[in-house]
């Protein structure tokens, strides 16, 4: 494979260009529009939106917290003032009916920084490594709210990279680059998908947050699959797509339940079979029909001649 | 154990072969991720060590509780009007996201609806600060007696100048300048009990380094012990002295051998050339007259007070007559 060759071609021929990348522009426009709109105060002066991703102001009305940060201040025995608990209620309110873990995918800066680091491993044919399971991130999270019950305070704040990089991004990034380059030399050379797979609290919480989300991926058109394996080299949370994929034959649903699926979309684009579609999680139906990637016009042409 | 071993011996084998793995699984993580939480929690105790130069915007209160309520967000920075306040980088020795400024760069400017604490969405900036003159960000200490220029005996007086509560927070109190014998020196003088510590102060002092620094108020403020009163509260709180003079015993001034004050007030120096007018003193009469004035004893009238007796050396008065009789 050269270095440019496209990753997924049966996507690419099925879809173009355009449909076999969908999901993932619409992230990437999520992601640098959310970051934009932090970033027009500061550098343009117009004040839509004031603070950072752990809490924020938008027009001066609408509060938005970190449900996680709040219930660390709430377990450091400090009550916060009802902005801050409004702001968490209305994020925890969104992230329960979209899928916690939306938050990685379309809103995280530091997904931009692990997404880049997998492709490029990916792209320099990087093999081999490091084995921590993907529940350290529960371990973890139950860490950063044990130390402020231990009096430690905010004291996952001091190295969260995550925060440390959109705050940085806002108000000065200071010496935090180190630490978001190495998280990224963590996902290229040491381990695959490392920070966000397997370690970051903060994904770990929002996954459990969108444990009974309503939003979800479900494979519909499972019966179409013809094991080209693409979705799973896609996927950050490969582990999440075989249950639904693959459990036709034990009677599990099609629709993917993991709380670890990131809701990303990327599994939607690169399949050429349009197996993946968005959905209601009670929507467990399945399918058999054309590609989804294909043109309305083109299904209708189908009918015809069957 | 029990419930399974009606299962074949193959299925235990499994369950227990699982068992140990998810326990050993459990193991590991627990001390992977307390070692994390070790090293953390360290970090975090050392964060907690505020530099002197860094202070907290008004309305922090101790820096314990600030970093348990601090959520990073940066709205005080933001509604801060002049830029006061900035937020910690990681390299910097505040806790990393928590707003701080340095009073020398910037002060804070007290403005009257503190909008930095009004933007706090968590209270780590206390909501219930509503006057800023309340506001205790520091204490205001004038460090460096050798440079002030005041101390030097100048009329600097820019520190006490541009106080934003002149001269309550800050006063000049005049001391004679012995260098000169013939000055005064204004010294700024700090009041805690009015001092925001806002650090326009240490901002404005002119030196190359400030004499008058901003500190923590632990760090700069003393404290009495209990036990301790102030005479001249406590007589004003009472509306009069707790103590009876009457009862106090008065020891006779000590002067240099053969001085001499006109009009020097001592009555217990009987025989001293201080004694009342009318009654002169004469050798030997100290000595004498020791003997009924006993300290508590009626003897003592008005024009007689009491000494106390046992004065190693017979006290002042009978080395003066012993020096008479010479």
């Amino acid at each position: 494979m050269s270095f440019l060759s496209p990753r997924f071609p049966a996507a690419l021929a099925a879809k173009g260009r355009l449909g076999a990348n969908r999901w993932l522009l619409l992230r990437r426009l999520s992601q640098f529009g959310i970051l934009g709109l932090f970033l027009l105060g500061p550098l343009a002066g117009l004040w839509l939106v004031k603070g950072n991703l752990s809490y924020s102001l938008t027009l001066d009305t609408l509060p938005l917290a970190d449900p996680l940060l709040v219930l660390q201040v709430l377990f450091s025995g400090h009550r916060p003032e009802g902005m801050a608990l409004l702001g968490a209620a209305i994020v925890l309110a969104f992230y329960l009916l979209v899928g916690g873990r939306v938050y990685c995918s379309w809103v995280c800066p530091m997904n931009l920084v692990t997404d880049l680091a997998g492709w490029l491993r990916e792209r320099l044919g990087l093999k081999g490594s490091a084995h921590i399971s993907r529940r350290s991130r529960y371990w973890i999270l139950g860490l950063t709210l044990l130390l402020p019950l231990a009096g430690a305070g905010l004291a996952w704040e001091l190295i969260n990279p995550v925060s440390m990089l959109h705050r940085g991004l806002i108000f000065g990034l200071g010496a935090a680059w180190t630490v978001v380059l190495a998280i990224f030399l963590l996902d290229l050379l040491i381990m695959s998908r490392g920070w966000c797979g397997h370690l970051c609290p903060v994904g770990a919480f929002y996954g459990l947050l969108g444990r009974t989300s309503l939003l979800r991926v479900s494979a519909r058109r499972r019966q179409e699959c013809d094991d080209c394996m693409d979705c799973f080299a896609a996927c950050p949370e490969p582990q999440v797509i075989r249950p639904a994929l693959k459990g036709e034959a034990n009677g599990t649903g099609p629709v993917i339940l993991a709380s670890a699926c990131t809701n990303c979309g990327r599994c939607i684009d690169v399949c050429a079979k349009g197996v993946f579609v968005f959905g209601s999680r009670f929507n467990q139906h399945t399918q058999r029909c054309a590609p989804a990637g294909e043109a309305e016009g083109q299904t209708d042409h189908r009918k015809t001649i069957h | 154990m029990s419930d399974l071993s009606n299962s074949p011996p193959a299925k235990s084998d499994k369950a227990a072969a699982a068992r140990r793995q998810f326990f050993a699984d459990a193991g590991r993580m627990a001390c992977g991720v307390g070692l994390l939480g070790l090293g953390l929690g360290f970090h975090a105790k050392q964060a907690r060590a505020l530099p002197p130069a860094a202070l907290r915007p008004p309305g922090a209160g101790a820096e314990e509780d600030f970093l348990g309520a601090c959520i990073r967000c940066g709205l005080c920075v933001r509604d801060c009007p002049y830029g006061t306040l900035s937020l910690a980088r990681p390299e910097q020795p505040v806790s990393t996201g928590t707003p701080y400024f340095v009073a020398r760069q910037v002060p804070c400017e007290m403005c009257e609806d503190i909008p930095c604490v009004k933007a706090c969405p968590t209270g780590a900036l206390d909501h219930g600060l509503t006057d800023i003159n309340q506001a205790r960000m520091g204490l205001a200490v004038l460090l460096d007696q050798e440079t002030c220029l005041n101390f030097l005996g100048l009329r600097c007086d820019v520190c006490y100048r541009v106080c934003p509560v002149i001269d309550k927070a800050i006063t000049l109190e005049l001391r004679p300048n012995t260098r000169t014998g013939r000055h005064s020196m204004f010294i700024p003088t700090v009041h805690s009990e009015h001092c925001t510590g806002c650090g326009k102060c240490e901002r404005s002092c002119v030196l190359e380094t400030a004499a008058i620094k901003v500190l923590p108020v632990p760090l700069a403020k003393g404290e009495l012990g209990q036990h301790y009163r102030v005479g001249w509260e406590e007589e004003k709180k009472a509306g009069h002295s707790l103590v009876d003079d009457k009862g106090l015993g008065d020891l006779p001034d000590r002067m240099p051998e053969g001085a001499r004050l006109e009009g020097h007030f001592d009555p217990a120096s009987q025989g001293g050339p201080s004694l009342a007018p009318g009654k002169p003193a004469t050798p030997g009469s100290g000595v004498d007259s020791l003997a009924p004035s006993i300290p508590g004893a009626d003897a003592h009238g008005p024009g007689v007070p009491a000494i106390p007796q046992n004065i190693p050396g017979g006290g002042l008065p009978n080395r003066l007559s012993d020096e008479a009789a010479r």
